[in-house]
């Protein structure tokens, strides 16, 4: 009785975690499950299994062409944030200059204005200058409320860089160019995958934002958004699962790539 | 690599270097000429402007004031990467994403060389480590990833290698065994070194020429010998080694000898020994010089009588005391333990004396103080 | 080392974009709020008029929604640091060669798209779910008590939808703790209650900080999470605010309210991160 105790107490934060995932997954793993529910249209309570949804994902109207828009908005707002973003985190991070303090509260300032706010604002700005909300309104839009995370994701890892790397690079003949590509560079790179990667989660997964500026365009979570009211399609389930399956998989065999890579 | 500089050769010059930072002078007009081919030590405390001299000589800072020259070539205004100098770092800066190998052909590689294998298993070869190649640097040893950053140094054959406190992690033994293989490692490829440490033994024991540092100015420059046995200042006497500084007046001469009193007691003191300007001067006397005998026994050269033993440290191969001397300053003598007689007791009267060539003199004015201990607080300030 | 313009050729593109696209919109933003319908015009035509009552109308008007925003907001952070905090620390100090994938998994939800697990918390927590009747059955809640449509839903589900707000930026600060502190602190008569409270979290608050704006300030504004698990009675200020823009083209209500809203964000914020001593925030 002593025993299984004192292995609760000592574990008692590792049982805490998985009761936190499992929260964590609860809905995911109802998104999972009812994918393969056998309903025609409204896919609220359970009918049956079958893997039609599965085979046939693009069978709701709309949503495989939602999904395609969520696809390409976040590709080109993750390129575009983590591009400036990491231009700003190593002005921020490399360089003594004036106004970074300026700098660094326009940097904040994104991240403290509700999405809702952002959006208005943003969708008022294009309805003066005559511009109909659509596929780029949507890009820009995204672009601005990412870029400040990837900036602050890429400071971190610019911070945590030893200056005196950069030093001995320079020591060892490679000159500014060189020394960035060949050592700040690749020591940066997983802080900029990582910004990429949350840049990539946060734009495939905003509605609020997009909801305003996106005009008759439709996205993945705005078409879930507007069936809501009328069913959601299995389709939807399917490919919500499908992505999180596609996106968990990616990044664990990149782990595994690169374990392997640091042992051999 | 481009221009003269890189193919430069010869001895280093330092011509009247200066760095301040807004008020805060680090080095102070220095002037020094490093030898080709020497094993020369920068030595001093921390903060003393040592490790600011050497990442000017690197070129990863800029001198306020002054001018560098390699041989007859000025570099002062060149690139990190454009002077053929490399450095092993304190903490190594192992670039961790590239193997050990690719660590070493760094510089190689930058200077656009073909047919680098060679060079860089021969370096590995040097410092003993060529099963480590396709390794990284996070999975070596401390005394492993010192080994590689002098590999990756010293494979580029730069006119001079710089080496910023580079055993100062590593643990004691590991730190003697580096020492000598450094200095066989120097004779070997026949480079420059300049080395940068807090460590007096270390200095004393590999470099041909040390040069002691102190609030961002040479203090004194020679061979170590030079420097235990004839200090110039208080400040040296007391960071090499130990010393005994006792006030004193010349009062007299001796043909090639000053007479010294010494708190009455007369001493001799060979004139080229002494470094003082007028006739107030410290006679100074290293510990493991004096020989301490019972006040009735009679000893020849100088000697200071009505000593009275304070306190006995016995350490093995010496045993160390401190002697209070009737002008209530505390002496200390090492004496060897090779004649088989027991050590003096605490509260013993005893006399000091010794050889009057291990006499040497300071100014009087000066802080008999200077480089001992540094105080706790006084190190925060620095760092 | 480098040339002086460095910093400044690297800042111009972004600095430039939220220029145009941030401080911009903001400046238009607060220039309609002060607008008034146009006199003889359409629906959603207006005129810069500079009637500041705008504000006190608006806010009258929605102080409820006001006060319920701010409300559920403070709760819902409250619940996200309690939730959240164990996580980090069990991720940053027991995680073990599985950090990453768990830090992976902390975000990997948002790919199943959080309207979708929003509406799965609805399902699972309505009439039809296996929650419901398994505490009636139990006798927790009464027959007629239901658990959607109320303001518990609509806190929960933005309690679990900003969690990885939350976490992250605690698992950052907690993960750069030395361990060794903990156990100096044990070694100098700490129980682990007080080793937590004098060591852990103040070394853990830049996050506990980061932490907090980042779940409070998206919850401040939030309305999906009330469209979808709330009641007439649990509306929040974004609902109002979308609702005035999109089907009463109300523009400068709308307006009014955001900037309100920012503001009142703004304030807030800065008072606390003033209170909490962190100055470096990004």
């Amino acid at each position: 009785m002593k025993t299984i105790s004192r292995w609760f107490g000592r574990n008692l934060i590792r049982i805490y975690a998985v009761i936190a995932f499992t929260y964590l997954f609860i809905p995911v793993a109802y998104t999972f499950v009812f994918s393969f529910n056998d309903s025609a249209k409204s896919n609220l309570i359970w009918k049956g299994f079958t893997f039609a949804n599965w085979q046939n994902p693009c069978g709701a109207p709309q949503v495989c062409n939602a999904l395609g828009n969520s696809i390409k908005i976040g590709f080109l707002a993750t390129l575009f944030s983590t591009i400036l973003g990491t231009m700003i985190a190593f002005a921020i991070g490399r360089h003594k200059f004036k106004g970074r303090s300026t700098t660094n509260l326009l940097i904040f300032l994104p991240m403290a204005t509700p999405e809702i706010v952002l959006g208005a604002s943003l969708l008022s700005l294009f309805l003066v200058f005559q511009i109909n909300p659509g596929f780029w309104p949507t890009v820009i839009a995204h672009v601005l409320f990412c870029m400040s995370f990837v900036v602050v994701t890429v400071k971190a890892r610019i911070a945590s860089l030893d200056p005196r790397l950069e030093q001995a690079a320079m020591d060892l003949y490679a000159n500014e160019r060189e020394t960035f590509r060949r050592v700040t560079l690749p020591l940066v790179a997983p802080g900029i995958a990582a910004a990429a990667l949350l840049a990539f989660s946060l734009s495939f997964d905003d509605f609020i934002i997009t909801n305003f500026n996106s005009g008759t365009m439709t996205t993945f979570p705005k078409f879930i958004y507007v069936s809501a009211a009328r069913g959601i399609p299995a389709q939807a389930n399917v490919i919500g699962s499908a992505m999180f399956i596609l996106a968990l998989t990616i990044v664990i065999l990149g782990q595994f790539v690169g374990r392997k890579r640091k042992v051999s | 690599m481009t221009g003269v500089a890189s193919s430069a050769r010869g001895d280093l010059k330092l011509t009247n270097i200066t760095k301040s930072y807004g008020d805060f002078t680090a080095v102070n007009d220095l002037s020094l000429v490093i030898p080709e081919g020497s094993f020369f030590a920068l030595l001093g405390p921390s903060g003393c402007g040592k490790t600011t001299t050497l990442r000017m000589i690197a070129g990863l800072e800029e001198p306020t004031h002054g001018k560098i020259a390699l041989g007859s070539t000025d570099i002062t205004d060149t690139k990190p990467y454009q002077r053929p100098i490399n450095t092993v770092f304190q903490n190594y800066a192992l670039f961790p994403h590239l193997t050990i190998f690719e660590n070493i052909a760094f510089g190689l590689r930058r200077r656009g060389l073909k047919d680098i294998d060679d060079a860089v298993n021969k370096a590995l070869d040097l410092v003993e480590l060529p099963h480590l190649a396709q390794r990284k640097p996070t999975q070596l040893s401390g005394g492993q990833q010192q080994r590689i950053a002098l590999a990756r140094a010293i494979v580029n054959r730069p006119a001079l290698l710089l080496l910023d406190e580079p055993l100062g992690a590593l643990d004691l033994k590991l730190r003697r065994q580096m020492q000598i293989e450094l200095k066989w490692i120097q004779r070997e490829v026949g480079i420059t070194f300049v080395h940068v440490t807090h460590d007096q033994e270390e200095a004393m024991t590999m470099a041909d020429t040390i040069a002691v540092m102190n609030e961002g100015e040479i203090e004194q420059m020679g061979s170590p010998a030079e420097l235990y046995d004839n200090p110039k200042t208080a400040f040296v006497a007391n960071f090499l080694g130990q010393s005994n500084l006792i006030k004193g007046t010349i009062s007299g001469s001796d043909g090639n000898n000053h007479v010294v009193d010494l708190f009455g007691q007369k001493i001799s003191l060979q004139k080229d020994r002494s470094h003082a300007v007028d006739n107030s001067i410290l006679a100074g006397i290293r510990p493991e010089k004096f020989r301490i005998s019972r006040l009735e026994t009679a000893t020849s050269g100088n000697i200071l009588t009505g000593g009275k033993v304070e306190d006995v440290s016995y350490i093995g191969v010496s045993t160390q005391y401190q002697v209070l001397m009737p002008w209530g300053q505390e002496l200390m003598v090492f004496e060897q333990n090779d004649d088989g007689v027991a050590p003096f007791s605490v509260g013993e009267g005893v006399n000091i004396s010794w050889e009057p060539i291990f006499t040497f003199a300071l100014r009087g004015d000066e802080d008999a103080e200077a480089g001992t201990e540094v105080s706790p607080d006084e190190d925060l300030d620095e760092e | 080392m480098r040339k002086i313009g460095t910093p400044y050729l690297l800042l111009i593109p972004g600095m430039g974009f939220l220029l145009i696209f941030f401080l911009l919109p903001i400046f238009n933003l607060a220039q309609t709020s002060t607008q008034t319908p146009r006199v003889g015009g359409d629906t959603g035509q207006y005129e810069q008029t500079f009637r500041f009552a705008n504000y006190l109308d608006a806010i009258l008007e929605n102080r409820e929604q006001f006060g319920r925003s701010f409300l559920y907001a403070l709760i819902t952070t409250i619940l996200a640091l309690a939730i959240a905090y164990p996580l980090a620390y069990a991720i940053a100090f027991k995680g073990g060669r599985f950090k990453n994938v768990m830090l992976v998994l902390v975000i990997a939800p948002f790919f199943v798209s959080f309207l979708l697990r929003t509406i799965a918390w609805k399902q699972i927590l309505g009439e039809e779910g296996f929650v419901v009747p398994a505490l009636r059955s139990l006798h927790i809640i009464s027959e007629s008590t239901t658990l959607t449509s109320s303001a518990f839903a609509v806190v929960m589900g933005m309690t679990y939808n900003f969690l990885p707000f939350m976490t992250l930026p605690l698992y950052a600060s907690i993960d750069r703790i030395d361990p060794r502190t903990l156990e100096a602190s044990g070694d100098l008569y700490a129980n682990g209650f007080t080793t937590f409270r004098k060591v852990t979290l103040p070394l853990s608050m830049p996050g506990v900080v980061a932490g907090t704006l980042l779940t409070f300030i998206p919850a401040a504004g939030d309305y999906v999470n009330a469209a979808i698990l709330g009641s007439p009675q649990t509306k929040m200020l974004g609902n109002v605010i979308e609702s005035r823009y999109f089907r009463i083209v109300d523009y400068p209500t709308a307006s009014a309210l955001s900037f309100t809203l920012m503001a009142a964000i703004l304030i807030l914020v800065t008072i606390y991160v003033r209170k909490a001593g962190t100055e470096e925030l990004v």
